[in-house]
């Protein structure tokens, strides 16, 4: 099963279909490979670091032990990715890196050294929202909205990679997610609206 | 003053309207406590103890203050320490990881002290003690009865009598609890996780003893609370001290893990019952005898006998202390533990009556609203292809199931609300409610765009603030018949001030002015608009402070719920499939949040029925699932079908929506396993070793 061939059940989907903990993790080492910091040592003290974030070139200062998530909400004041569980459980701090879905909590800021990560805060273009945004406000596809920038990055993602995802496709997807208000019905609803919006050329 | 209008003369309640939230929350700009930021910030972090129970004998701080980067350190905030979690020390430094880090140099000596964390244990004679003083552990101690009980039973013709068992479950909002506290001189300002501004107020005033008008309390977004964050706790004493004491802002959000074990849950509850009924279904005793865990708190009593019309019932109830955290309210607290008692007893019932399980609830219920949502959710559900229960063959088999509930939800009278019309023509309403994630800045936009006939960008809502007028905290379903009947009342008393100033500018009386849709027509000078109208006021806004009043608005809703589940014989794996529900809440506010707070109720169920388990190991007191991977919440995988309708009773006015339907499903999804695979499982959550040990069961019997 090539991710080529199956957009929307890629290996990062399987594996969080299976269980969000496990994503974070498992995912991880290749990462690091990609993103060649592999083999370089860093620390104790800050390294600094580059990253596109929304397609503006930041360069920051971070403790190795950061993590991208806290990178992006403390150092660049990007708070829309959440930090809830902080263990790759929950899929709130989902962003996109190098085009593939990341659970930013579950990865080191240095090891996204170089990379282009593309977070809520980057969607909307100026005042014209997301086709997905749109559809979320719409079908009342959040509650308390705290897990809401993680639905709408996995579910952007998805239709990128899948324009037609039928209803199970757009459950495995955003399946690493967890929302506790309970809009799951709403989500499905809005992407599914979305997708078809966007086929439109909306 | 005036009722609401007719519902198709609103444009803006009773309506689907999308939150005016909503782009704020989609784009990740809406400001949450956890993402507040201050000019100096630091990071504060609580220790907590590692032992369910000890006396704190000394903690030496002395190298977590010598690390650099800590700016303050409290010690020994308690003596004794009651559950693994609770509060010993406390911590604030210039990055969190230094703070953690400075956690770990805290030496803390402890006395050990025995435990208990099994309430069936600890309240046995000789068991440890949680606090001194109670003997057996028994907390609150509760007793009522109806008619008489014996000779109920004596009239019955079929008994039967079971211990129905829920463990504890964990409120999870996403957002943690946690604050952010910054003093400015003598008061302080604090961003808080909170479902309740004014609460917190007076709570941290009380504890810091200090003024309450020198406490302000911000919440304009949070993410989610389900009543466990009603009033102030610990950590925000503990986050205001540090800050004081650095001198800098402190932000202090809990981790996963100390929101599991420390803020609060549901308790757990054992609910020994016996209940009778005549051969026509008529139901003639209930008794029960009680029992659940509130950790170190109270509150686990449930509103037996529920439901149902029992001419003769007693009940009694023990709290029993265990050492874990105190419970909290949560989403119609003791409601779905009585339902699944009740709603499992009474199916087993019928079953023992050969009646059917609707038709034995229709004819013992005596609620007029439900008896006719029993017969809509049955119709949109298709009760009539429920099977004989265990009938089902093959590796899956499917069951039907029913379940009720009820609750309050009215609204407060002390409520307060300041509608403003300000001399340029904008408009705004200050109400120190908070919006939980339900929707209240929505509704309150809507009801004052609507009683001014304004459109919802004409109006500017504020809410979330402690120093704006008093509102109750967001619990009991009350946010919505406190807030909306108080915002209407106020901008009707300011459109009759407006009107009144027109009226003198134009030298006209008040009662000759038509408004309607932005435009006055005053008799023999034609129509003038809003913003030609509130010049008028000459450069004096209007303020009109109102408070709530009786007749837009009432107390009490009725609920059912309908749930189909597949149950895969071989995995013991249930699935739940469809849900319907049919919901009273009055007066629907708006129509497109209320369906979304309906589906969320029932989700919630389906964790609760089906997964949701705080574990407490035995031998070291420590919670081993504090995590969201093996404490599990329901996920878009186990999503089933969701359909809603609203029981239109909206000549009541507004009643409260966040309870209700968190009740029903709990019931009706435990009653459709057993019709699925012919057993009955008597603890929730029903996982999948306890549906292959009942069918164990039921092939051996
Ligand atoms: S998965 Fe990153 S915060 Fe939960
Ligand atoms: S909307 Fe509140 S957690 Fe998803």
């Amino acid at each position: 099963m090539s991710e080529q061939q199956k957009p929307g059940l890629s290996r990062r989907g399987f594996l969080k279909g299976v269980g969000g903990g496990v994503v974070g993790v498992t995912v991880l080492p290749s990462l690091r490979t990609a993103t060649a910091r592999y083999g370089t040592s860093v620390g104790p003290g800050a390294a600094r670091i580059t990253l596109t974030v929304n397609g503006e070139k930041k360069m920051i200062e971070v403790d190795p032990r950061t993590t991208l998530l806290d990178a992006l909400r403390d150092q660049l004041g990007l708070t829309g990715s959440k930090r809830v569980c902080n263990k790759g459980q929950c899929g709130a701090c989902t962003v996109i890196l190098n085009g593939r879905s990341v659970l930013a909590c579950s990865m080191l800021a240095i090891d996204a050294d170089g990379a282009t990560v593309e977070t809520i805060e980057g969607l909307a273009k100026g005042d014209e929202l997301h086709p997905v945004q749109r559809a979320f406000i719409k079908d009342d596809a959040l509650q308390c909205g705290f897990c809401t920038p993680g639905f709408i990055m996995s579910s952007v993602l998805l239709l990128r990679q899948n324009p037609s995802p039928t209803l199970d496709e757009i459950k495995y997807a955003v399946s690493g997610n967890l929302c506790r208000c309970g809009t799951y019905p709403h989500v499905f609803k809005a992407v599914d609206e979305a997708a078809k919006a966007m086929k439109k050329g909306g | 003053m005036a009722p609401w209008k007719k519902l198709d003369e609103m444009s803006l309640v009773h309506k689907e309207v999308t939150r005016i939230d909503g782009a704020l929350k989609v784009t990740g700009a809406a400001q949450y406590t956890y993402d507040i930021q201050r000019p100096g910030m630091l990071y504060g972090r609580i220790l907590r103890s590692v032992h369910p129970h000890a006396r704190v004998l000394s903690v030496d701080t002395s190298k977590a203050e010598a690390l650099s980067g800590v700016r303050a350190v409290l010690g020994a905030i308690k003596d004794e320490v009651n559950f693994v979690g609770d509060d010993v020390a406390a911590v604030a430094a210039v990055s969190e990881e230094i703070a953690q880090e400075a956690l770990r140099l805290i030496e803390v000596q402890y006395e050990v002290l025995p435990f208990t964390v099994r309430e069936s244990e600890a309240k046995k004679e000789g068991a440890p003690q949680v606090f001194s003083g109670r003997p057996n552990n028994i907390g609150n101690h509760d007793e009522r009865s109806e008619g008489e009980v014996e000779k109920g039973f004596a009239e019955a013709d079929v008994i039967i009598e079971h211990t129905y068992h829920l463990n504890v479950q964990l409120h999870t909002p996403l957002e943690p609890h946690g604050c952010v506290c910054e003093w400015r001189g003598e008061d302080l300002y604090m961003w808080d996780s909170t479902q309740g501004v004014h609460s917190t107020r007076g709570g941290v005033a009380r504890a810091l003893e200090m003024p309450e008008n020198q406490v302000h309390v911000i919440t304009h977004h949070m993410g989610g609370g389900f009543g466990s964050k009603l009033s102030p706790k610990s950590y925000n004493i503990i986050c205001a001290r540090l800050a004081k004491k650095a001198g800098a802002p402190v932000k202090l959000m809990l981790d996963r893990e100390e929101e599991m074990l420390a803020v609060g849950n549901r308790p757990s509850s054992w609910q020994k019952i016996k209940m009778g009924a005549k051969k026509d279904g008529t139901l003639t005793a209930f008794q029960m005898e009680s029992f659940g865990t509130a950790g170190i708190g109270g509150g686990a009593g449930v509103p037996q006998p529920y439901i149902y019309n029992f001419p003769n019932w007693k009940v009694s109830h023990d709290d029993v202390h265990i050492n874990a955290g105190a419970a909290a309210p949560m989403r119609a607290p003791g409601h779905p533990q009585a339902n699944f008692a009740m709603e499992s007893a009474m199916d087993e019932l019928a079953d023992k009556l050969g009646i059917d399980p609707l038709e034995f609830r229709l004819k013992n219920d005596a609620n007029s609203t439900r008896q006719q949502e029993y017969k809509i959710g049955a119709e949109k559900f298709g009760w009539g292809n429920r099977k004989q229960s265990g009938s089902g063959t093959g590796l899956k088999v499917t069951g039907l199931g029913v379940g009720s509930g009820r609750w309050g939800g009215g609204g407060n009278n002390r409520t307060e609300a300041i509608v403003n019309i300000y001399p340029d023509g904008a408009v705004d309403v200050k109400i120190g409610t908070q919006d939980i994630g339900v929707g209240t800045w929505t509704i309150v936009a809507a009801v004052l765009a609507e009683e001014l006939e304004l459109e919802l960008v004409d109006v500017k809502p504020m809410i979330g603030e402690s120093d704006f007028p008093w509102a109750p905290a967001s619990g009991g379903s009350t946010t919505a018949p406190s807030v909306t009947p108080t915002v209407k009342l106020a901008a009707e008393a300011a459109k009759k001030k407006l009107l009144e100033v027109v009226a003198e500018e134009y030298g006209v009386k008040p009662e000759e002015i038509r408004y309607g849709k932005k435009k006055f027509t005053i008799p023999g000078q034609g129509e003038i608009g809003w913003k030609t109208a509130c010049a008028a006021l000459n450069g004096k806004a209007i303020s009109e402070k109102v408070q709530w009043a009786e007749g837009l608005s009432s107390s009490g809703t009725a609920g059912c719920q309908f749930a189909e589940v597949e149950v895969d014989t071989e995995t013991g794996r249930v699935q739940v499939k469809r849900m319907v529900a049919v919901q009273d809440c009055g007066l629907v506010v708006n129509l497109l949040t209320a369906r979304s707070q309906v589906n969320g109720g029932m989700i919630g169920e389906i964790g609760y029925s089906l997964f949701e388990n705080r574990l407490l190991d035995h031998d070291t007191g420590i919670m081993p699932n504090a995590d969201l991977e093996n404490y599990k919440i329901p996920g878009a995988l186990e999503m089933p079908d969701f359909d809603v309708t609203f029981y239109d009773e909206h000549e009541r006015g507004v009643i409260g929506l966040g309870e209700p339907p968190a009740i029903p499903g709990v019931g009706a999804i435990a009653n459709a396993v057993a019709n699925a695979i012919g057993a009955r499982i008597y603890e929730l959550p029903i996982t999948p070793d306890k549906v292959l040990m009942a069918l164990a069961g039921r092939k051996e019997g």
